[in-house]
């Protein structure tokens, strides 16, 4: 059966079995490949994507729970807090391996759009769930801190 | 002669090792057994005393109020728990605005309106529409059963009249997630049918709490 949704602003369909996770959808039918698997159990959040604007670890979503719904990824984010949070990344060189990062852009992007001016306290409970092997965790809260200041102009 | 007394003598004691071994994991599974059931209202006709009968058939609610699958959502502090031992939710949340979460990091971000088998190995991430914490006000965490009880029929921290009460135990589907938790989980003792008319049957009776 094909599931239908918005897919980085284009209308897409997947056929597929409907509990097959949304994250296997976007990297083998589409060949999104920036989203990442990491733990396949929603405990790391390298697999952070947006669905309807917030944040949603595709591992554990059936495409099924996606029909009609928006899906954005590493791929299609825009706008200016996920410009503003892309050149805080470069400026500050926060990656590492790397591995994790398009989903701690995703975390660090929804947070950005939902509270502008984060504390320490806010962005630690924003990506407390978006682990990081090399632990780029001080340059990642120093980057979001960086991106919010950019936004002020 | 002594050899054969002393051997004979050491298998009876070891047998009879083995009885008490045995006898007591008999008493031990009856007892884990007599956990996952719910006795009903019917089960305590046979206490006359009514305040007595009603402390009785609370107590019985209590194997629902404090499992494990209900105290994780009803916690004292700003994080929900998780499994059998009630340790800390992983990866770490917490409660936010509405017990939903963090901007960035919401209940939702993993949590949706089912539970989802996971396809790389056994167990499921657990999902009802409407997964959040129960308010502080609501706390169970390390409450006895009296403080629970006492707290359920505070209305300013319940929220709820008895009737109310009854209705949320015996039809939320919520609450009734804990008797179907989901692969890997295990649920609450009973039927959400049976806790229904328990809480009925104890409020019927007076709603008396247990002391302490």
């Amino acid at each position: 059966m094909a599931i239908r949704f918005e897919l980085n602003g284009k209308e897409v369909s997947a056929d597929v079995e409907p509990d097959t996770p949304l994250l296997w959808v976007l990297r083998d039918h589409f060949w999104l490949t920036g989203t990442k698997f990491g733990c396949g159990i929603a405990q790391c959040g390298a697999c952070t994507v947006h669905l309807n604007g917030l944040t949603r670890r595709s591992c554990i979503t059936p495409i099924s729970r996606v029909e009609g719904g928006t899906v954005t990824t590493i791929e299609g984010i825009s706008g200016e807090e996920a410009r503003a949070i892309q050149d805080a990344w470069v400026a500050l060189d926060v990656p590492q391996c790397g591995f994790c990062q398009s989903g701690q852009v995703m975390s660090a992007t929804a947070l950005l759009r939902e509270i502008p001016k984060p504390t320490d306290e806010n962005i630690d409970q924003a990506m407390a769930g978006n682990i990081c092997r090399c632990a780029t965790y001080v340059r990642i809260r120093k980057a979001i801190h960086r991106a919010s200041d950019s936004l002020e102009g | 002669m002594n050899r054969i007394v002393i051997a004979i003598g050491c298998a009876a004691l070891v047998s009879l090792g083995l009885c008490l071994k045995i006898g007591t994991a008999i008493a031990a599974d009856s007892e884990a057994a007599k956990a996952q059931t719910l006795q009903s209202p019917e089960d305590f006709a046979n206490i006359r005393d009514e305040s007595k009968r009603s402390v009785a058939m609370f107590n019985e609610m209590g194997k629902v109020l404090t499992h494990p699958r209900c105290v994780s959502c009803h916690p004292r502090g700003d994080s929900p728990l998780q499994g059998m031992d009630l340790h800390k939710h992983e990866p770490p949340i917490v409660r936010g605005a509405g017990g939903m979460g963090a901007p960035g990091m919401r209940c939702s971000t993993c949590h949706d309106d089912d539970n989802v088998a996971f396809s790389t190995e056994e167990g499921s991430i657990p999902g009802h529409p409407g997964w959040r914490l129960a308010p502080k006000s609501m706390a169970w965490e390390g409450k006895s059963l009296g403080e629970i009880c006492r707290q359920l029929k505070d209305q300013d921290r319940s929220h709820m009249t008895l009737e109310e009460l009854q209705k949320h135990n015996a039809t939320d589907g919520l609450v009734g997630w804990g008797w179907h938790p989901g692969e890997g989980r295990i649920p609450v003792s009973g039927t959400q049918e049976i806790f229904g008319e328990l809480t009925q049957a104890w409020i019927d009776t007076g709603a008396v709490c247990p002391e302490g």
